[in-house]
């Protein structure tokens, strides 16, 4: 890699931002333990009886873990936007839609992956049916970069702003409804014992349109707030 | 320039369109407001009643005006913002803002109409339908785009980020529809065709038609209004504005002041 080049810059940028997570790695088991509290919330709100629980087990851990991403979310500029280095980045001349891919696969390992693996544990808590447990995994590993892409887009268009959190859920979770479709879909088929692979096609497609539109759309977006 | 661009950037420029505006504005708020009247009457008295629901399907001339309303102030907001990002033109910015409110409003209706015919004839007020779950979805995205609109200080910025927003939602609306029809579906198929022969009445077609018509001017009339303050507001430092704030005698004393003061 010739120092300077895009490779050679990307490269930079995902060291960088892997090591900021490393030296702050208390923050990031918070969206694990947030998840888990979610989880924990529906048990003492529908009673303890393990045949209803299994029945929702599935669409429980996709909103938890929807809405832990959600919170995640905020970080993903946030540092970066407070201490300038967000301008460089927009200002550097490499292509900017590819260094915020870089950011973005970061952001998805280090906040969506530890939720992924904690999955399966939360699908037990609410005793998840046998053949769901595998087709809901599946469904969150496509769609956990699918809804990090999104919510890139539009954190990206409130990065200048103080306390917006509110809002930002307000611009993301309608943008999320047809991604939660499919992904729960795909497990109350396998639960009923139907075909689920179609709506996991849907969501591999949509996800391979997501990488190359969303890096794209996140640019022109940061583009507009920072302007 | 030839004359098509030359009267087209005219008619972008602000003062031009506010006064345009100003002259469209009675005629759109009174044509609609009387078509609106006759296709009242035409629906709510002179059309027959169902021969299944009764007098309830007579909701459907506020209901069905709504929906399509709903939709087009999405799409037409949309195209304005992919104008006012792509040439950066300041008239489109504040006409797709302009529109949000409107839209948001017309959405609801919809949804608020739709669940009082809902009550008797599904017996609900509300249902999980597809075609339900994807006009709320639009209602959130108005009120995303509106809440980012007031967010931001910076009006354009403003607009652009709220419009790059209305934009990402154009790509969703189609994906959401079809995925809550893949989802759930209750609500019944559309009955009004723009091709091929339509499955209503002639009687109850043309109430709602007018219908329509009227809801299409109202909206246009809206979104001049709303434009002409949002110009106002954008410009307030400029000449025109002040001219108009000052009303056409003081201006005319204040004109010559202020050149004197430039020259001075």
């Amino acid at each position: 890699m010739k120092p300077g080049s895009t490779s050679a810059a990307c490269a930079a940028l995902i060291r960088r931002d892997l090591t900021l997570v490393w030296r702050r790695r208390g923050d990031a088991v918070n969206p694990i333990l947030f998840a888990l509290i979610v989880v924990a919330l529906f048990p003492f709100a529908l009673g303890p009886e393990p045949e209803q629980l299994r029945r929702i087990a599935a669409g429980v851990v996709f909103v938890a873990l929807l809405l832990a991403g959600l919170l995640a979310l905020d970080t993903l500029f946030r540092g970066d936007y407070e201490d300038g280095s967000l301008e460089q980045l927009v200002l550097s001349p490499h292509p900017l839609a590819l260094l915020l891919a870089c950011k973005i696969a970061v952001h998805w390992l280090t906040t969506a992956l530890p939720l992924l693996l904690v999955a399966p544990l939360l699908g037990e808590l609410l005793h998840v049916a046998e053949p769901v447990r595998w087709v809901l995994l599946g469904a969150l590993a496509l769609a956990t970069p699918l809804l990090s892409l999104i919510g890139a887009v539009c954190v990206a268009l409130t990065v200048g702003m103080h306390r917006s959190g509110m809002l930002l859920a307000l611009l993301v979770l309608p943008l999320y409804v047809p991604v939660l479709i499919f992904g729960a879909g795909a497990c109350n088929a396998a639960l009923a014992g139907l075909p689920y692979v179609a709506p996991l096609l849907w969501l591999g497609a949509a996800l391979v349109l997501a990488l190359v539109l969303a890096p794209l759309a996140c640019a022109a977006a940061l583009r507009i707030s920072l302007s | 320039m030839n004359a098509l661009t030359l009267w087209f950037h005219k008619t972008g420029s602000p003062p031009t369109f506010y006064r345009l505006a100003g002259l469209l504005l009675p005629w759109c708020y009174g044509i609609a407001l009387l078509l609106g009247a006759i296709g009242l009457y035409g629906g709510l008295v002179l059309a027959p009643s169902d021969y299944q629901q009764g007098d309830a399907y007579r909701i459907i001339f506020i209901h069905v005006p709504s929906a399509w309303m709903g939709l087009f102030a999405y799409f037409f907001m949309a195209a304005n913002a992919f104008i006012a990002l792509v040439w950066r033109i300041k008239l489109s910015e504040v006409l797709a803002m302009a529109s949000a409110p409107a839209g948001a409003a017309f959405t609801f209706i919809t949804l608020v109409t739709g669940s009082l015919w809902g009550k008797p004839m599904w017996g609900t007020w509300w249902t999980w339908d597809a075609r339900l779950t994807s006009e709320l979805v639009l209602l959130f995205l108005y009120l995303g785009v509106m809440g980012l609109y007031a967010a931001i200080e910076d009006r354009r910025q403003a607009a652009r980020a709220a419009g790059f927003l209305a934009l990402v939602g154009v790509v969703n609306l189609p994906i959401v529809h079809f995925s809550v029809n893949w989802w759930n579906t209750l609500h019944q198929g559309s009955t009004v065709r723009l091709l091929g022969p339509s499955h209503i009445d002639a009687a109850m077609l043309w109430p709602l038609l007018l219908m329509a018509i009227a809801t299409h001017l109202w909206f246009f009339g809206t979104v001049l209004a709303r434009t002409r303050t949002g110009l106002l507001e954008l410009d307030g430092g400029k000449d025109w504005v002040r001219a108009i704030a000052l009303g056409p005698e003081m201006s005319a004393v204040a004109a010559p002041a202020a050149t004197e003061r430039t020259h001075g």
